[in-house]
């Protein structure tokens, strides 16, 4: 049986079915990430502390390029469909699905890094951020008991003023030791907490976590829809060209909605 | 797209869609150089940074999305959408009444 509308539009809503339904689907999603953003304003007025300055803002803006360029070339894979430049249009799918891999490659480098970013307390109240030698993921202070540890050699972050900028000082001494920091032997018997940057870490890590995980899933699922109409259409295109440049629209208006909320998430979680 | 679908009007909004792209760029430089000035207080520095981000998004929703010339139906799907999206942040907002006098509230 063949599938109604998948190109003529209908009469009543003046469109072809997919468009209606990824427009339906789009307005539930807004609601979606509308609640996550929700929760993050509630739980960032009713948190005793918000941290900044714990992203790496250049490795996020970069990323930000990367969707936006992304964004550019699919809708540029639609334009060439109308045009009938097949080839053109695959080369532009083509080009987003890396894009959206690097995206997602250089998002779990950032996660990655957060799993080796430590947060310290000694018993002298003093609190630390910084690394221990050797970039070991996940230790908790339970584990460093467990495995019996006497001591850890702990490099501190310089230090951040409020809106977590580094301080002129703490420029001037990155400058003198070339960017390296010095790693300093602490005891276990002198720790009271230790945590990497995961979700039970603060409650800004377990949003950050939960908001850009979500959206990674969403890039992952727009790069998996377009991987699949790059290598099955090209039978499609012979027969209903028609269907695949509305195929490409539709899994197009999805992307650009990804994209979307990234230009909300971006200054929301790693500049403000 | 609707009637707007002939091929030379095609070429010509892939130069829109080239300039958008651009604006796009720029306007996520402009983000972070704004994040670094200090505007008086973070409540300010917030409403900037949303600015900023509105207008990006509407350039997506407007041109990559084809919003500026689309269907009635997807305006009306749209327009309920916006309303209990503002509702629920209009809740949200609400709802900072409600937090306990001891509680200490942040921005």
């Amino acid at each position: 049986m063949d599938i109604p509308y998948t190109i003529e539009p209908r009469r009543d809503t003046g469109l072809y079915n997919a468009k209606v339904g990824i427009w339906l689907f789009l307005a539930s999603e807004v609601m979606l990430f509308g609640a996550l953003f929700s929760s993050y304003v509630l739980l960032r007025v009713g948190s005793n502390s918000w941290p900044h300055g714990l992203l790496n803002i250049p490795i996020g803006t970069f990323n930000t390029f990367v969707l936006i360029t992304s964004s550019v070339t699919v809708v540029l894979a639609w334009a060439n469909l109308k045009l009938h430049n097949f080839g053109r249009a695959k080369m532009y799918l083509a080009l987003t699905i890396l894009c959206a891999l690097a995206f997602l490659g250089i998002k779990s480098k950032e996660y990655n890094d957060k799993f080796i970013h430590y947060s310290i307390r000694t018993t002298d109240g003093k609190e630390m951020t910084g690394h221990i030698e050797g970039d070991p993921h996940f230790l908790t202070l339970k584990k460093l008991r467990a495995k019996k540890v006497e001591a850890i050699s702990f490099a501190a972050d310089p230090e951040k003023d409020a809106r977590g900028h580094e301080t002129k000082e703490a420029k001037a001494e990155e400058k003198a030791h070339a960017g390296h920091h010095e790693f300093k032997p602490i005891k276990v018997s002198d720790l009271t907490y230790v945590s990497t940057y995961v979700p039970a870490h603060h409650t800004y890590f377990a949003i950050y976590f939960t908001l850009t995980g979500l959206h990674g899933l969403h890039v992952l699922g727009g790069a998996l829809v377009m991987t699949y109409i790059l290598l099955f259409s090209n039978k499609m295109w012979k027969t209903q060209p028609d269907r695949v440049t509305n195929r490409v629209e539709v899994a197009g208006l999805f992307w650009h909605f990804v994209d979307l909320v990234w230009i909300f998430l971006f200054p929301v979680l790693y500049l403000l | 797209m609707g009637d707007h679908s002939s091929p030379e009007h095609i070429k010509k909004t892939v130069r829109t869609y080239l300039i958008i792209g651009a604006a796009l760029l720029v306007g996520t430089i402009l983000t972070v150089w704004a994040s670094y000035i200090d505007f008086g207080s973070v409540v300010w520095n917030i409403t900037v940074a949303l600015i900023i981000a509105t207008v990006k998004s509407s350039l997506v929703a407007g041109f990559f999305m084809h919003l500026i010339s689309e269907r009635k139906t997807i305006y009306a799907t749209l327009a309920t959408t916006a309303f209990f999206f503002v509702a629920l942040m209009a809740l949200t907002l609400w709802s900072m009444h409600d937090f306990p006098s001891f509680s200490l509230v942040h921005y």
